[in-house]
């Protein structure tokens, strides 16, 4: 019997995510219960992958809303085209004001932002709101509202309503506490850095050409780097890029070019902390492991 | 806890039997801290009604998602799902629920102190030190402010008798009530950066024909300081931890954005406790998080974990970090020394309050207190609670 999580998990390592048993589980539940899916988890786990995947997967748009500190709505939700506006109120001096009122306050000097254009979409799209702890708690009040009625008011013009519900995800790196009524809406999935063979079936599905045993090398690779403390973790899209340059240069397996491994390692470290961190014995030592 | 002994697959024909269920799920779930609400519930049963139940296995993800809504959840779920559904290890699910009668004292008492209730089953609490001024505290010579006054000035070491405590206590409360205040007052009149409202300026000229006469400004929001308070709580600490843990929780109680830790061998995160409404069920969470308190300290292992867990949540350009302690640390200085440093780097201000200085002749002179001194930027006495006084506009220059 083949249920739905296993539909979409099929369906999101086609377009190349390959995704955890309960991942699958929670976006099926997104799209049959109408609830957003907040995902949480540390920097570089493919958490904004998730949502590009979906929209892949859906053949849908994907639209993207970054929190910043200080988003408000007219970044969020619309705006007037005040220069359009300012024009059109000069073009059409001594005319009836009422007039000249309904007429700049129309659709057609409405600036969609994404949150508007999420509900207004002929056919549902993937609305991903990244890093949804970076915006201030009013703006999360505002969201909530948004994310539970799929309506807006605007003053001037009336109130919109969703074409279609939008399947939303969130996702937060954890700067600031969200609060619980969000939590609540949201279903929620912590995103943990994949396991080694996951990782190795994600290196596969991204890179085709590349050789299985290397693939599977580099996972457990990465896995062993991520245990070694250091200050910023290898993510996956970082994974990917060594494994890329690898598989450029023609290696076959780690412990046969240690030289290149170490060089290359860059692709992996971030901080001259690390660097100094993943001498070249403690890389000949990983490798020695993995290898 | 009523556990009924149906399997799975059959629960699923029930309907009654598996809203009943479920429910007691809820509340188990409820019980260790989830917030669920009804449309939750509902959309669990749904799930089920969906033919989700047949197999744990297709459960149990499924609740886990719509359930869970924080990390600490994520991890704890697991567990409680198998102890409910499963029946298995049901002990260690249930034991945070459950009355704590074990509980060793020491955070115990403070959180009676909490709900008003007397000290007198406190074990810190030390006859020592009844000098002249302890027995002027002991019979209150006036009435209201004068009296105020005078426990203002009392060392906390010496405040033994319970309704002098429970009006500490009501005095922190206040203090970080009033810090909170003016703290934001100071912000408004400073930051003045304004901007051009063009939405609402535009909608104002159209009556001067497009000309914006009325200009609409907009002021920018007050940014509320953010407080993380980490409190020794260590057998040397002993005498001033239930105080400090007051004024925390007046602390989590006026400011929008506080966080508040406690650490002694560990590091622990207590602001989900004392943040809970009901008092009875603060205490309990305070009893299990009180283990190990009252012994000794390792400053450094402990700030480690907070740099590695909790600095990159609690800490933004605008925290400022405030330690209680005494710097009597049992790790290596040079760890401190470590860690304070990456502190240092993180956030706004690192305001160390220390008891001792309070005492006459002190000098910093505990190795740990020494490692740490460089990267201190307040180094203030905290014996009493004018001292605390004392920090407020410091607090708020931030």
């Amino acid at each position: 019997m083949k249920t739905p999580q296993d539909k979409i998990a099929v369906q999101l390592a086609a377009v190349g995510y390959v995704p955890d048993r309960d991942l699958a589980t929670a976006l099926w539940l997104m799209e049959s219960l109408k609830r957003p899916l907040l995902l949480e988890g540390e920097a570089g786990v493919g958490k904004t992958e998730v949502a590009r995947a979906l929209s892949l997967a859906h053949n849908t748009k994907l639209i993207r809303l970054q929190c910043y500190e200080g988003l408000d709505q007219s970044a969020a939700l619309y705006e007037w085209n005040y220069q359009r506006q300012l024009l059109a109120i000069k073009t059409r001096e001594g005319d009836d004001s009422d007039a000249v009122e309904e007429q700049i306050f129309s659709e057609k000097y409405l600036l969609e932002r994404p949150l508007l254009a999420a509900i207004r979409q002929p056919v549902a799209p993937v609305l991903l709101i990244d890093e949804v702890d970076r915006a201030d708690e009013e703006f999360e009040a505002f969201l909530l509202e948004l994310l539970s009625d799929f309506q807006v008011s605007i003053p001037e013009l009336g109130t919109i309503t969703a074409t279609t519900i939008p399947m939303v995800i969130l996702t937060s790196n954890g700067t600031r506490e969200l609060s619980d009524a969000l939590r609540r809406r949201c279903l929620f999935h912590y995103v943990d850095f994949p396991e080694v063979d996951r990782e190795a079936r994600i290196i596969q599905s991204r890179l085709p050409n590349i050789d299985a045993t290397l693939a599977l090398e580099i996972a457990n690779m990465v896995a062993h780097m991520r245990k070694e403390e250091l200050r910023k973790s290898p993510g996956v899209a970082e994974t990917l890029d060594w494994a890329a340059t690898l598989a450029g240069l023609n290696i076959h397996h780690l412990r046969d070019e240690p030289e290149a491994v170490f060089d290359t390692l860059m692709c992996l470290i971030k901080t001259t902390e690390d660097k100094s961190r993943m001498s070249r014995e403690v890389v000949d030592r990983l490798v020695g492991k993995v290898a | 806890m009523s556990v009924s002994s149906l399997p799975l697959a059959k629960t699923m024909e029930l309907g009654s039997g598996v809203r009943t269920k479920l429910s007691g799920f809820v509340r188990l779930l409820r019980d260790n801290g989830f917030i669920i609400g009804l449309s939750e519930t509902r959309d669990a049963l749904k799930i089920i009604g969906e033919g989700m139940a047949q197999r744990p296995s297709l459960l149990r993800p499924a609740l886990k998602a719509l359930f869970c809504s924080r990390q600490s959840d994520w991890t704890k779920f697991d567990e409680l799902f198998d102890a409910y559904w499963l029946q298995r290890g049901m002990k260690s699910a249930t034991r945070s629920s459950g009355a704590p009668q074990k509980a060793p004292v020491g955070i115990k008492a403070l959180a009676n102190g909490q709900r008003g209730e007397s000290l007198n089953d406190n074990p810190d609490r030390v006859e020592r030190g009844k000098g002249s001024d302890v027995t002027e505290v002991g019979q209150s010579k006036r009435e209201g402010a004068s009296r105020t006054e005078l426990l203002s000035h009392t060392d906390f070491r010496h405040l033994t008798n319970p309704d002098d405590m429970i009006a500490a206590h009501a005095l922190a409360e206040r203090l970080s009530r009033s810090m909170r205040a003016r703290l934001t007052r100071r912000m408004r009149a400073r930051r003045s950066g304004q901007k051009i409202d063009l939405r609402r300026t535009i909608h104002k000229s159209i009556a001067h024909g497009g000309t914006p006469l009325e200009l609409v400004l907009r002021k920018r929001k007050d940014k509320p300081l953010r407080l993380v308070v980490l409190l020794d709580a260590s057998g040397s600490m002993s005498l001033y931890s239930a105080l400090f843990l007051r004024f925390m929780h007046g602390v989590l109680e006026n400011f929008r954005e506080a966080e508040a830790f406690v650490f002694h061998t560990r590091l622990i995160h207590i602001s989900p406790a004392l943040r809970e409404k009901n008092a009875q069920r603060a205490m309990e969470r305070m009893s299990i998080l009180a283990q190990g308190h009252g012994g000794g300290t390792r400053i450094g292992a402990s700030l480690a974990t907070f740099n590695r867990w909790h600095a990159k949540r609690c800490i933004t350009s605008r925290t400022c970090v405030m330690i209680v302690s005494d710097g009597y640390d049992t790790g290596t200085p040079d760890a401190l020394g470590v860690e304070m440093q990456a502190l240092r780097r993180r956030c706004k201000r690192i305001a160390w309050l220390n008891p001792m200085i309070g005492w006459q002749d002190y000098a910093p002179e505990a190795v740990g207190m020494k490692a740490a001194l460089p990267y201190i930027d307040l180094f203030a006495p905290a014996h009493n609670l004018q001292s605390l006084e004392a920090l407020e506009p410091y607090l708020a220059r931030i």
